[in-house]
């Protein structure tokens, strides 16, 4: 018999499998199941943009791409970013398109991050910055945000956790699972304490068109000196409804830039084609679309907070992403039990928080990227549940 | 549009408190909008959306597309209230069409019945010149939902 565990890398022995996957066997196999927990939109990708998926395979375009991508693409998503951002990047040197969002973040952990170094990750947050960093040999430094912070990270926090191992901070707002954003004044305060030191930003704005404050997302590298020490990762996925075309960019100083273009020559060669040619047509005519989804995913959101609250539920307004985070304390359970009785009880799967970290003991993370008549029966489902317990 | 409108539209159970969330306005400007709308016209009431194909015996529709002669005063209005009157009648539409004015929804129990009532009553008015019968035969969309069975949800979970 062969030890597999033996052979394996001694990076890849540190991450864990993630708990959450029992969670949704069980809820993958039950009928009827009524579940607020995916993470991706539920508009399908729009119709034009599909369209040029489709002409492209029609006429044949099935080569690979350069390795940076498209030149078009990288030009598009740099003025993208200037027509919606105010950054400007140049798309010869600057951009570089990935497969998601999620390779792009990879790169970045990859090209960065030597065994020792720290990489400071504010949680709870989205589950593949940590293992990331153990793949590099890094060392993940965890700090907690916390609701009375409205789940930001502070400069103080900050400040307390950088030491001269400190290589990588990564910055992920609009935030999953919070929903969490960070205004200027609250990234210029994070940019003060960067100053003092010499500490790469990788800011995954992801979510960045899914915005619903007064204030649009502000991207990171916006902020007075911040460009040259910020990796921006963003993408298709959550804009543009299009999670399964697997199409992302990173941008950030060339330098930088050209060396993460080398792990991605070597692993992944260039990213989907047909996608590249939808993408283009999204940066080109898809404004229009980003903006109907963001007024339907805001209708929804102040849908649930409304809910969750008038149910008595400590629930912070979120003002990014597509989900909501309600303290569940009062109920006097976990998480875990929160979440494992609501799914066998009533059928209805919401995910826990401690997915995303310890930090999110005490919180679940409800998605509202479902149609609002899914949304009104999952809740009165819950509203069930609720006087169910108190019983 | 309002979108106080859309959403009534597509659901006329929500509530004046969901309403309220979802348009970030005090339940009481909501309470009054509605009344207003119902006052005006705009909202005229709630009735039941089905799906009549799969109600038994609910019998056959036909649209009708009817060529009129204008009337010296009320040009297409008093042909079409008099047409409205019809309880076989379901809707009545004037169009800007290249070859008819009026399109009627006839519903009826059968085929016959249908062109029984076509003959006789609508073919019959003075003013009609022309009728052409339409029977539908299935129903794939109405009023903005979709009628073929739901596509399950294929998102797997994921974080
Ligand atoms: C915060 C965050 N970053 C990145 C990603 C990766 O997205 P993709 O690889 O589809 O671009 C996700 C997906 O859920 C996310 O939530």
């Amino acid at each position: 018999m062969i030890n597999y565990e033996e052979l394996l890398n001694e990076n890849i022995r540190k991450v864990k499998p993630s708990g959450i996957r029992k969670f949704f066997d069980i809820a993958n196999e039950m009928e009827d199941v009524i579940s607020l927990s995916v993470g991706e939109p539920d508009f399908t990708t729009p119709w034009h943009v599909r369209a040029a998926g489709i002409e492209s395979l029609e006429k044949g375009r099935t080569w690979y791409t350069p390795n940076r991508g498209f030149a078009e693409l990288r030009s598009e998503i740099s003025n993208y970013y200037k027509r919606r951002f105010n950054v400007e990047y140049s798309a010869e040197k600057e951009v570089l398109v990935t497969v998601g969002g999620s390779e792009a973040i990879d790169l970045c952990i990859r090209s960065l991050v030597s065994p020792g170094d720290e990489v400071l990750i504010p949680q709870p947050c989205f589950v593949c910055y940590e293992p990331m960093t153990c793949l590099a040999g890094g060392v993940p430094v965890i700090i907690e945000t916390k609701a009375e912070d409205e789940f930001r990270l502070t400069p103080e926090q900050l400040e307390e956790k950088i030491t001269d191992k400190t290589k990588l901070l990564i910055l992920p707002f609009p935030n999953n699972p919070t929903g969490a954003v960070m205004k200027r004044e609250h990234l210029e305060g994070i940019a003060e304490v960067l100053r003092k030191h010499n500490i790469i930003v990788l800011s995954d704005e992801i979510y960045a068109e899914l915005n619903y404050g007064e204030e649009r997302h502000v991207s990171f590298a916006e902020i007075e000196g911040m460009k040259e020490k910020t990796v921006v990762v963003n993408g298709f996925s959550k804009s543009y409804a299009m999670t399964g075309w697997r199409l992302g960019y990173a941008l950030g100083p060339a330098e930088l830039i050209a060396k993460m273009t080398i792990v991605h020559q070597y692993a992944i060669m260039s990213a989907p084609t047909t996608a590249q040619y939808a993408a283009i047509e999204a940066l080109k005519n898809g404004d229009e679309d980003i903006e109907k989804m963001r007024s339907e995913y805001d209708l929804r959101r102040r849908l649930m907070v409304s809910s969750f609250r008038r149910m008595g539920f400590d629930c912070f307004e979120p003002e990014g992403a597509f989900y909501v985070f309600p303290c569940i304390k009062n109920t006097g359970l976990t998480s875990d039990e929160f979440c494992s009785r609501l799914i066998r009880e009533k059928h209805v799967a919401v995910v826990p928080g401690t997915a995303f970290g310890e930090s999110g003991e005490g919180y679940v993370r409800v998605s509202y990227s479902y149609s609002i008549a899914h949304i009104r029966e999952a809740l009165k489902r819950i509203q069930e549940f609720l006087e169910d317990i108190k019983k | 549009m309002d979108k106080l409108i859309s959403l009534l539209y597509e659901d006329s159970s929500l509530s004046v408190e969901e309403l309220s969330a979802m348009l970030n306005e005090s339940e009481e400007d909501i309470k009054k909008r509605i009344e207003e709308y119902k006052k005006s016209g705009v909202i005229l009431g709630k009735k039941t959306f089905i799906n009549w194909d799969k109600v038994e015996n609910s019998g056959v529709t036909a649209l009708i597309e009817l060529k009129v002669t204008p009337q010296k005063e009320t040009g297409f209005d008093e042909i079409a209230a008099r047409i409205s009157e019809f309880t076989e009648v379901d809707t009545v539409h004037l169009m800007a069409a290249d070859n008819y004015d009026l399109l009627v929804t006839v519903r009826g129990k059968s085929i016959q019945d249908v062109a029984m009532f076509v003959s006789r009553r609508l073919a019959t008015i003075d003013a009609v010149q022309s009728t052409a019968t339409h029977f539908l035969l299935k129903r794939y969309k109405e009023n903005g939902v979709e009628l073929t069975d739901e596509e399950k949800d294929q998102r797997s979970m994921m974080l």
